[in-house]
């Protein structure tokens, strides 16, 4: 087990630049996922890390080794690969020992490690099959397994669940957190799937178009995004942005916008004071947004029109015409509500974010 | 653990000292190199270099034994003017064309009647591949024996069918004889089409055919405007390595007829072999080979345009 | 299947495919019938009276033992399988590595040294046969086994290696990376993982290099002059006419015999084979 550093990394295909000055520490024993959409160059940044991708400039540190020149196998990592890449010749015991032969591992050494990983991940019973004759959780399972009997300093997953149906998905997260918490091995994970990567994360990176935009603990990244992007991509159903100018109406900072006229509280007056005249981008999670009777109204509520009731079980969503603009909000599912009806929604004060317009930083 | 922890420590610092090898052959570039090697140096001393020695041949009066001296473009003169290479040149385009056409629609209607579902279908399939792999040679003696005059089994066969009332001399005859062998040809080279031909419309979805049978196209229609465009790309190559094949023909004839009677079925390849091996003209024979370059190299060109458009698409 | 009324499927269906495989079996079977004929009723021109074409009732194996007696053919035959599985396992050797490096390895050159691979695949024996007799003997492998087993792989290291980059690169390049981050080196993973997968392919390859061998004609009658080194193609053509005379029961026996071992392993690898042909015309 050892800790990675990535210094300045970047990569450049021709004219491409695909991942683009990525610094990260990752602590000994961390979890750090890397999440963002597809081209964000999470995969590409992971597989510099394995040496599967030759490193353009900067460097990639397991332990106190500077590994650039390395080849993957000198590194001493493990992989766990989107499509399980399971050796389709070789029955689910080989498929384990191989990395352990090829490292010339006794014989008997070898056989405890496989046998004790296949008890971990509860597939004793196959190890003699071949991989065709698996499902997909057990040959995740396999995959898995391939990785832990190696004992490496780092784990790495590229995408390991996105091939599992959706509720084998969540069994395996929680598996997989369970492994972690047991073994101990720093682990770096790559995903798109937002809630894996909250779930799963002691830290998360979030990337897009090769540029780390935000590093931090889930829920850090979730209550204060540093950007726009960061806030939209993270949460579902995500954030509602409205475009909003920022007024000042007896002594009183407003957010004025499509539908919306909102009389900001004082700690975020005072924040937003500066940014007077200015358009910005208001965020409004859909949890944040409930529904109010008429005449309880404040400042801080507005008016919508019911367009479409989603009714998940365990909370209902509304979608909501807002002017001529459109918002999501979560709601109990105890609440009676009808699609053309008319409601008044509040917002919770406390949990207001705003961006700028043109950088969409976090203000 | 705490021991296998070790194990792995200790292997992770043992890793830096490998061999060189070992660290040269895991760059890509060095591993691609040593890969390529013995194919390199055998296409290049078994095709590259003899490519060269011909050309330089052409351009020479070497005969057995005799070294040569340059003479420039002597010798391809010569052949423009030589009316047996002349005759060979029309043979070879009437017999490429021709064999060529008959391949492919008897390739094809063979595949559409294969790839119907009928009792013994794989039974069938690999029984009928058998003219394109029984050796050639030996194949088309066969053939020579059943065109022999007096005692062609086909010659019987047509007389008691009423068809014909005199012999024929099916490779005695010049025009007949290009016919025959042109017979011969087409009857190797249809199940090669057919099994080609029959691959690609297995990866046809029947879904296609159903729903134009549903949208009223009649048979002919279906085939028309939904099997033979997604069929071309295939018909395509198979047809140019075809031409290939046949335009540089030469076991087939040099049994059945030798380029005769009259060399009414002389080939390029023939009448190089006549005039190089036979004769002993080394250099014109080179020549009269490296006639049929120009040609090769079009259609060699016009299959890699073709292919690569394929893969764009 | 769209069906129609049962005349229509004998008009369309069974009368062309039946005429289909008796035009391409019938000299098969015709080969049959002579190589066991007695030459009395072998030499009955067809417009006598008596001749019985398609069947004899006197069957005889004189010309099978002649062949094998009297002839050279036995020699003939292990020339061939000889020289047929040598330059096989040549070519495939050589086709494994240049169509990994090809489908597989990053590096300049790769694209027109593929292209150039192509081009030779295409190139026909009878362009170059003349210049080539003439580096054979400036090698003094003339008349040997040698001159043929390094010739033939010209023509199957294309083949094989364009049918193998078709199979590696359906091959799933995280298998080998994978088993280089499990601690193989290319060269191993290469060996442990592509290869075993690869077998399918590999097999295809071989089988169809081996006919195209068996089959191979023009070089074998250039470079080759002494009766003892002669394949099976060449013996039975040259040596089985003397001067103008064919003994024909002997030469279809010949032809009979000869195509036996292809035939035979045909028989057993249809579907590599049919999947080296299919394969070997995919664009």
């Amino acid at each position: 087990m050892a800790p990675v550093v990535i210094r300045n990394l970047n990569k450049k295909y021709n004219e491409v630049h695909a991942v683009k000055g990525v610094n990260l520490e990752i602590r000994d024993r961390e979890f750090v996922v890397l999440v963002g959409p597809s081209g964000c160059g999470k995969t590409t940044t992971l597989r510099m890390v394995a040496g599967l991708e030759s490193i353009t400039s900067g460097e990639v540190l397991i332990g106190d080794t500077v590994v650039n020149a390395l080849p993957p196998m000198d590194r001493d990592i493990a992989m766990v690969f989107q499509n399980y890449a399971l050796y389709p010749h070789m029955s689910v015991y080989d498929n384990m020992a191989f990395g352990l032969k090829m490292r010339r591992f006794a014989r008997a050494e070898i056989d405890r490690r496989v046998r004790h990983a296949a008890d971990i991940l509860g597939i004793e019973d196959y190890l003699s099959r071949k991989p065709r004759q698996l499902s997909g959780g057990q040959r995740q399972r396999v995959a898995l397994g391939r990785a832990i009997v190696r004992h490496p300093q780092v784990f790495l997953f590229d995408e390991p669940l996105s091939n599992l149906d959706a509720k084998l998905r969540v069994q395996m997260r929680v598996e997989l957190k369970k492994i972690h918490d047991r073994l101990g091995t720093t682990a770096i994970y790559v995903t798109h799937d937002q809630v894996e990567a909250m779930t799963l994360g002691d830290r998360v990176v979030v990337m897009k178009d090769g540029v780390v935009q935000q590093v931090g603990e889930p829920l850090d990244l979730y209550n204060a995004p540093a950007n726009r992007f960061v806030a939209g991509f993270l949460g579902s159903p995500a954030m509602n942005f409205v475009r909003v100018a920022l007024v000042e109406n007896g002594g009183m900072v407003q957010a004025v916008g499509d539908g919306v006229r909102l009389a900001l509280p004082g700690a975020t007056a005072v924040r937003l004071r500066r940014h007077l005249g200015e358009e910005v981008t208001l965020g409004v999670r859909p949890e944040d947004l409930r529904i109010v009777a008429a005449e309880a109204a404040n400042g801080l509520s507005f008016e919508a029109v019911v367009e479409v009731v989603e009714r998940l079980g365990s909370e209902i969503l509304l979608d909501l015409k807002v002017g001529a603009g459109s918002m999501v909000a979560a709601v109990e599912p105890t609440v009676q509500a009808k699609v053309r009806e008319h409601l008044r929604l509040a917002l919770n004060p406390e949990r207001l974010h705003f961006f700028d317009s043109r950088s969409e930083a976090a203000i | 653990m705490a021991v296998s922890d070790l194990v792995t420590r200790q292997a992770f610092a043992d890793a830096p000292q490998r061999g060189a090898a070992t660290r040269l052959l895991e760059d890509e570039r060095w591993l691609a190199a040593v890969l390529l090697l013995p194919t390199v140096v055998l296409l290049g001393l078994f095709i590259a270099y003899p490519f060269v020695e011909g050309v330089w041949l052409a351009v020479t009066n070497a005969t057995v034994g005799v070294p040569g001296k340059f003479v420039g473009l002597a010798n391809f003169e010569a052949l423009w003017n030589d009316s047996i290479f002349r005759t060979a040149v029309y043979n070879t385009f009437i017999y490429t064309a021709v064999a060529t056409v008959f391949k492919l629609g008897l390739g094809l209607w063979l595949a559409l009647l294969l790839n119907r579902n009928f009792r013994g279908k794989a039974f069938t399939r690999a029984f009928i591949l058998l003219p394109f792999i029984i050796p050639t040679v030996l194949s088309t003696f066969a053939w020579k024996w059943m065109f022999d005059p007096t005692f062609s089994v086909i010659n019987w066969t047509l007389f008691h069918f009423g068809l014909i009332h005199s012999r024929i001399n099916w490779l005695g005859e010049p025009d007949l004889a290009l016919i025959s062998v042109i017979i011969v040809n087409v009857w190797r080279g249809v199940p090669f089409f057919a099994i080609s031909l029959l691959a690609g419309l297995q990866t046809i979805n029947p879904e296609l055919e159903e729903a134009a049978a549903i949208d009223g196209a009649r048979a002919w229609q279906r085939f028309w405007h939904v099997t033979w465009p997604l069929l071309l790309p295939v018909t395509m190559v198979v047809m140019l390595f075809s031409i290939i094949q046949t335009f540089a023909d030469f076991q087939l004839v040099y049994v059945l007829t030798g380029g005769g009677p009259a060399n009414a079925t002389q080939l390029f390849a023939t009448y190089a072999y006549q005039i190089g091996v036979g004769t002993g003209l080394l250099s014109q024979g080179a020549a009269v080979s490296l006639a049929m370059f120009p040609f090769l190299l079009i259609v060699v060109v016009v299959q890699l345009l073709y292919i690569r458009r394929v893969e764009v698409h | 299947m769209i069906e129609g009324a049962k005349w229509r499927r004998w008009v369309y269906f069974y009368i062309p495919l039946s005429a289909f495989i008796i035009w391409l079996l019938f000299p098969f079977y015709w080969m049959l019938v002579t190589s066991v004929r007695p030459d009395r009723e072998l030499y009955r021109p067809w417009m006598a009276p008596n001749y019985t074409p398609f069947w004899t009732l006197h069957p005889t194996l004189r010309h099978i033992t002649d062949l094998l007696t009297g002839t050279l053919f036995i020699r003939w035959m292990a020339n061939t399988l000889f020289i047929a599985c040598v330059a096989t396992l040549i070519s495939l050797f050589c086709g494994i590595l240049a169509g990994y490096a090809l489908s597989r390895l990053k590096f300049r050159f790769a694209g027109a040294l593929g292209t150039g691979i192509f081009i030779t695949y295409l190139v026909p024996q009878t362009l170059l046969f003349i210049p080539l007799a003439n580096i054979i003997r400036n090698f003094h492998l003339g008349d040997t086994p040698w001159a043929l087993i390094l010739t033939y792989p010209t023509f199957l290291i294309p083949f094989c290696t364009w049918l193998l980059m078709g199979y590696f690169k359906a091959i799933p390049r995280e298998l080998e990376e994978c088993a280089r981050i499990d601690g193989a080196t290319r060269w191993k993973a290469m060996l442990y993982i592509i290869m075993p997968i690869a077998v399918p392919g590999i097999l295809s390859a071989g089988i169809f290099a081996f006919t195209l061998s068996w089959n191979e004609y023009i070089y074998a009658l250039v470079f080759l002059s002494s009766a003892e080194q002669k394949t099976v193609s060449v013996g039975v053509t040259s040596e089985l006419v003397r001067g103008d005379v064919f003994y024909w029961g002997q030469l279809m026996a010949g032809a009979l015999l000869g195509s036996i071992p292809v035939a035979f392993i045909y028989s057993f690898f249809v579907e590599y084979y049919v999947a080296g042909l299919t394969g070997s015309v995919k664009g």
